[in-house]
């Protein structure tokens, strides 16, 4: 009974502090912050069931065909080229600032904010790959693609509203992109060359 | 001066620092992603220039795709395979997991295919899953990689 008379003596939490230190250094360790990059596409929509295929001709001269080979070879249009000359050529091909007859048509556009520009609007790039091209090519060459697109947007951005391409406005934005519409098409891989 | 010289310096309170810390630690847990698969593949991304971050984290579904992992590979093979979820799959069942994608997702509409691929794999597995990503209409994708300056 004369226990009764006894405190139980308060719980020392003065390690509570490092317990929770261990733990928030296991979340540290374990998780992961860095957010996931990546190369943004789009696939075109499945074709309709009563769908003929339908052939779209379309001049040989909007065409920029790249085509890659089982050995991770480049070839556009009719040479063979190395992937870093790539985004030089591509925006070349989408700009066509000379007129140039072996380079796509320009049109009459009437786009706002911009005026009457004369665009290349039914350009088409097509990417042409075989079932044995290595991955990484067929990313590097998307890569070039899109960088092409993207300087020439950029450089068309700073020239008219003077700012790069991602600080304008939704507007300005739209206005760019239809100046310079991303047509990268992706055909069905064939087997070129090796097995 | 005579009075102050007997006292001593205070202690520091430190019973707060546990309530402190935890905080901290909820925070990083609430704003850092566990990773929810085990990964049965194994894969090395390509690295590019013209990357995008993923948004909208709820959105994102993940396939990997690559050769199997060194302790896998004894009863597996070498080969390339396509992993959904926890396990192998092939390439027609790619069109279920975006549809069981979509029923736990607060936005289908803008659902996004995050493909995470190994350098090395040949291009007609990938064509095959975005034939099979085209039919299931989910045609949001990404290509993972790594920034390269």
């Amino acid at each position: 009974m004369a226990r009764k008379k006894k405190k139980v003596p308060g719980l020392n939490s003065s390690s509570t502090a490092d317990i929770s230190f261990i733990l928030l250094i296991f979340f540290l360790v374990t998780t992961s912050m860095d957010t996931d990059m990546g190369l943004a596409r789009r696939l075109p929509q499945p074709p309709e069931k009563d769908q003929e295929d339908a052939q779209i001709d379309v001049k040989e001269r909007n065409v920029l065909n790249v085509r890659l080979n089982a050995a991770g070879y480049l070839m556009v249009n009719h040479d063979f080229i190395d992937v870093a000359q790539l985004r030089a050529r591509a925006k070349e091909f989408i700009q066509n600032k000379n007129n140039n007859p072996k380079l796509p048509e320009l049109h009459a556009k009437q786009i706002d904010l911009l005026g009457t520009c004369y665009v290349t609007d039914k350009h088409v790039i097509s990417v042409q790959t075989d079932r044995g091209t290595p991955y990484n090519i067929y990313f590097q060459v998307q890569n070039e693609l899109v960088a092409a697109y993207n300087e020439l947007r950029d450089d068309l951005a700073i020239a008219k509203f003077g700012r790069p391409y991602a600080r304008c406005s939704e507007d300005e934005q739209v206005a760019i992109r239809t100046y310079y519409p991303q047509k990268i098409s992706e055909a069905e891989p064939k087997n070129y060359g090796g097995n | 001066m005579a009075k102050k010289q007997g006292r001593e310096m205070p202690e520091m309170n430190t019973s707060s620092l546990p309530d402190l810390i935890f905080t901290i630690l909820f925070f990083f847990m609430i704003v850092t992603t566990m990773r929810e698969v085990t990964l049965k593949v194994k894969f090395t991304v390509p690295s590019g220039t013209e990357l995008e971050k993923l948004e909208k984290k709820s959105c994102v579904s993940f396939i990997y795709v690559g050769p199997p992992t060194d302790q896998l590979r004894a009863q597996m093979g070498s080969g390339t395979r396509i992993q959904l979820n926890d396990r192998y799959a092939e390439p027609r069942e790619v069109m279920d997991f975006v549809a069981q994608e979509r029923t736990t997702m607060s936005d289908p509409a803008s659902q996004v295919m995050s493909m995470k691929i190994d350098q090395h794999t040949q291009m007609g597995i990938i064509t095959d899953i975005k034939e099979v990503l085209r039919k299931s209409w989910a045609l949001k994708i990404n290509y993972s990689a790594t920034r390269r300056n």
